[in-house]
């Protein structure tokens, strides 16, 4: 377990703290929901398109519904899903590529192989396709997001898995004669959390816009459930007419949730390969 | 004397190179040997002639491709892995480089208490007074101070001692060292081999002791076995072997250490060249590229090992009588 | 007749966890076509003394004191331009690991030749000296078109000590050059190294951690241990006169073939250079340490015709 000193260690680190302040304050958005939006998302509590005011911080949408409201009831969503996505993808991604990576032979050639044809196929459209398969839900949508991720953890830690097969410390450890599951998760595992700590802040940033773009075509949510892709789907029409805010937050929260992960994740980057030296 | 190890007839081929450009390397060629019990067998050769391999498929760390390894008289050639585990506890490997054995993030302490809470049934106090005991045995006082510590925080010959009491912890009976003392500075080394030494004493145990250094197996080995690329070439008594080397390999061994030829007084024997690509080795005898003595056969047809008294082989056409 | 002074060099690195002294008040003269070997174990400043004497110390390492002088001149007090002119033709280096010599990038020929040429030899001329020396050092002409990870350890030296002969150096200084090789090709190399010394009446400096080669194949020693020169002799009256304790201790670890009695080790372990202990830096390891060596760092002393020896008790030991 870290130590209070390395905890502090990391969050000198700028980007860390930037990014983490950022992500911070959406989960808060999500968990205080209730207390801190002024209305229902989904009721209709003001003229529609009324541009952003007083009372409609960031204006309503055609309907005449809070879109502050919406964002922040919108960023459950977000969050929900993509963490769903992220840890389902990347404890099965883990434990697949230890367990491929150590055992080796058959089971592994089949496994990478399949792992590669994921991976090669474009993220977003393996997402939508598996989405649209599972039929649109939030749970399927993390879901697909997942499966889409899997080869990204698979790959990684089945690389580093190889290299620290190597060292004369598993060998001596094969020759002491541990069992092979502690070999993996006590001799080998700790070796690779470092490079997972990056992997798994980047992979968030880019879960992030793959979930918008889900919702963006309304694989995730039903309406009238407030979602920040979908609004921002609703919203294109109306820009053109002038209504510019009912686009512009959700996507300005998409995109600044995104920041947030990835200023994390060069913060994580930069300090492992410092620690490195 | 009965046969502590038996490795019978063993190829070990290994296939390097990734996807359409495979090469199978066998690392060791038909070789078969005894370590009786008690005895230290003294394994030599220069890098690439297959010690180190043969070494750990007496270990069954690496499965033999052909041929059969024997433990106290037990085919454990084909074993699973899960019933070589419980047998692991009774032999054991003391690798070269100390700093890449002990896992990095363990200290000595977790690291030589692992194996026994693994083998045996026995609380972590009872543990923990065993490992104290086994660093005492090595000589790292105070144990209590040596416990906490990580492996880069120990000198080279410091964590050698770790490593052997983490060995010797299981009370094991067959212990194959793998150049236990190269990486190690001379003034060092002689601490360590006598640790082993002692140990073999105090717990009867039998040694594969390997290594490129003929003269320091002339003192602790009782039989040699010569190495070169993948065969055994020549095997015999320590006196046998250092006094009259048959093979002309050996022979140039002993003439290319500093000292020492002039010591034994023996003939001096030169080799051109340097030894082959195990992947595409010479045909015929290995050595008649640089052997000085190489006659017509030697270059088509490989000697077979004979055995000029008992006891005493060598896999050279010189000493072959019709 | 002599190539090389060296007068009390002193090496410092100015590290962030203190003051390291790797060499401290070496000095030596080396005579044209004399081997000379430098012997200690890791830690005694062999190394560093080798760099030092192309003023080749890395950061944060620094020459504190000391001369080194090459035909007359003071080559520590050159300027870059003038000690590059020096390198690689008339002193040069060879190093344990051939991969700080050799490019992994370009073949072999390519980079030997733009040595030569950067060394002023004519363009038109140069290949022809790549293919005379490597034949010199026992590599076919197949080498020339190989990169250096196509090459054994073997080749890579031989490469290493073709490239540091090619100019007729006066001095070759060879650190440790054969002990990542196997010890038959270590027998050739260094039946290569005496070739090149009487063929070319080129000097060698040796140096090693091992006592055995050193007294098989230098005409002079020199013993360091913890940046000192401990004990300095001709080959012959080392060997039958060894005073300094410390090379006695190296000579007993040597093994001795068949006998059963293994070799005594040393105790204790090798010095902390940012802390030396005080007096004589050996005095903890040593057997004969009285209370004198714990206070007073010992003098050189010459114990008879260039026979020196740094010890108090030198003149009461056998």
């Amino acid at each position: 377990m870290p130590s209070v000193l390395e905890v502090i260690a990391v969050l000198k680190n700028k980007y860390i703290l930037s990014g983490l302040i950022i992500v911070l304050i959406f989960v808060f958005m999500a968990i205080l929901a209730d207390i801190i939006s002024p209305y229902s998302p989904v009721e209709a509590v003001g003229p529609p398109l009324h541009p952003p005011s007083r009372l409609y911080l960031m204006g309503t949408d055609n309907l005449g519904r809070d879109v502050f409201s919406r964002v922040i009831y919108g960023s459950r969503i977000m969050l929900m899903i993509t963490a769903m996505a992220v840890v389902m993808s990347g404890a099965i991604g883990t434990v697949l590529g230890l367990i491929s990576g150590y055992l080796g032979g058959l089971l592994d050639r089949v496994l990478s192989f399949i792992m590669d044809s994921i991976y090669a196929f474009p993220s977003l459209i393996l997402a939508i396709a598996l989405s649209v398969a599972l039929g649109p839900s939030p749970i399927n949508a993390a879901i697909a997001i997942a499966v889409v991720y899997v080869p990204t953890y698979f790959r990684m830690v089945r690389g580093q898995v190889l290299s620290i097969k190597n060292e004369t410390y598993i060998e001596m450890a094969r020759a002491l004669g541990l069992p092979s599951t502690r070999i993996v998760l006590r001799h080998i595992l700790p070796h690779v959390t470092r490079t997972l700590m990056v992997v798994f802040s980047m992979n968030s940033a880019d879960a992030i816009l793959t979930e918008a773009a889900l919702s963006f075509i309304g694989l995730t949510v039903q309406p009238p459930t407030p979602d920040w892709g979908f609004d921002l789907y609703k919203g294109r029409g109306f820009v053109l007419a002038g209504m510019w805010w009912i686009m512009l937050f959700p996507g300005l929260s998409i995109t600044l949730l995104a920041v947030g992960f990835a200023l994390i994740s060069e913060g994580v980057s930069t300090l492992i390969s410092s620690q490195k030296r | 004397m009965s046969a502590i190890v038996e490795l019978v007839d063993v190829v070990m081929d290994f296939e390097i190179g990734v996807f359409g450009r495979k090469r199978r390397v066998r690392a060791v060629d038909h070789v078969s040997l005894k370590v009786n019990r008690g005895e230290i067998y003294g394994l030599v050769g220069e890098s690439g002639s297959g010690k180190s391999t043969l070494g750990r498929v007496s270990l069954r760390l690496y499965k033999p491709t052909m041929g059969r390894v024997l433990f106290e008289n037990r085919d454990i050639t084909k074993l699973p892995e899960s019933a070589l585990r419980s047998l692991r506890r009774e032999m054991q490997l003391i690798p070269q480089d100390p700093y890449g054995a002990i896992n990095p993030i363990q200290t000595i302490g977790e690291a030589l208490a692992e194996p026994l809470l693994i083998h045996f049934k026995i609380s972590k106090d009872e543990a923990l007074e065993r490992v104290y005991k086994a660093l005492e045995e090595v000589g790292l006082v105070p144990p209590e101070d040596f416990m906490s510590r990580r492996p880069r925080e120990l000198s080279g010959g410091q964590l050698q001692r770790a490593v052997i009491a983490r060995a010797m912890i299981l009370r094991p009976k067959y212990i194959v060292a793998d150049e236990p003392t190269s990486n190690l500075d001379a003034s060092i080394r002689t601490s360590i081999i006598k640790l082993l030494l002692d140990f073999k004493e105090k717990y009867n145990q039998s040694l594969l002791f390997i290594t490129h250094d003929i003269a320091l197996l002339s003192l602790v080995a009782n039989r040699i076995g010569v190495m070169y690329l993948a065969q055994l070439v020549e095997e015999g008594r320590v006196d046998q072997v250092v006094k009259e080397p048959l093979h002309p390999y050996t022979k140039a061994l002993l003439s290319a250490i500093p000292l020492i030829s002039s010591q034994l007084g023996l003939e001096k024997v030169h080799l051109k060249g340097e030894i082959g690509d195990p992947a595409n080795p010479p045909k015929g005898c290995r050595l008649h590229p640089r052997c000085p003595f190489t006659r017509e056969e030697c270059k088509t047809r490989e000697p077979p090992l004979i055995e000029v008294e008992k006891g005493r082989l060598v896999k050279c056409w010189l000493y072959y009588m019709v | 007749m002599e190539i090389l002074l060296v007068n009390d060099l002193w090496v410092r690195y100015f590290t962030l966890s203190g003051v390291v002294s790797a060499v401290s008040g070496v000095s030596f003269k080396l005579r044209r076509g004399e081997m000379l070997a430098i012997v200690g174990e890791s830690g005694s400043g062999k190394s560093t003394l080798g760099l030092a004497l192309l003023n080749m110390v890395p950061k944060p390492g620094r020459i504190i004191r000391g001369e080194v002088i090459f035909d007359g001149v003071d080559i520590l007090k050159l300027d870059l331009h003038e000690i590059r002119k020096i390198r690689g033709s008339r002193i040069s280096m060879v190093f344990q690991d051939p991969f700080t010599t050799l490019d992994p990038l370009r073949r072999i020929v390519d980079q030997f030749e733009e040595f030569l040429i950067e060394h002023g030899v004519d363009r038109a001329k140069a290949r022809t000296i790549v293919r005379e020396y490597l034949e010199a050092v026992g590599l076919s002409e197949r080498i020339m078109y190989s990169y250096p990870h196509q090459l054994s350890g073997g080749q890579k030296q031989r490469v290493s000590i073709a490239m540091a002969i090619a100019l007729n150096p006066e001095v070759i200084i060879a650190d440790e050059p054969t002990t990542a090789l196997d010890v038959v090709v270590q027998k050739q190399i260094m039946d290569l190294i005496d070739n090149i010394k009487e063929k070319y009446k080129s000097s060698i400096i040796l140096i090693t951690h091992d006592l055995a080669l050193a007294l098989e194949r230098a005409d002079t020693i020199m013993v360091m241990y913890g940046g000192y020169a401990m004990e300095y002799a001709e080959k012959k009256e080392l060997f039958n006169n060894m005073k300094h304790p410390y090379t006695k201790a190296l000579f007993e670890a040597l093994p001795r073939i068949l006998q059963r009695d293994l070799p005594r080790s040393l105790p204790g372990y090798p010095p902390d250079l940012r802390n030396p202990p005080p007096g004589c830096i050996f005095h903890p390891r040593c057997e004969f340490a009285i209370e004198k060596c714990k206070r007073e760092p010992p003098p050189l002393i010459e114990v008879s015709r260039n026979h020196f020896v740094r010890c108090h008790r030198v003149g009461e030991l056998l």
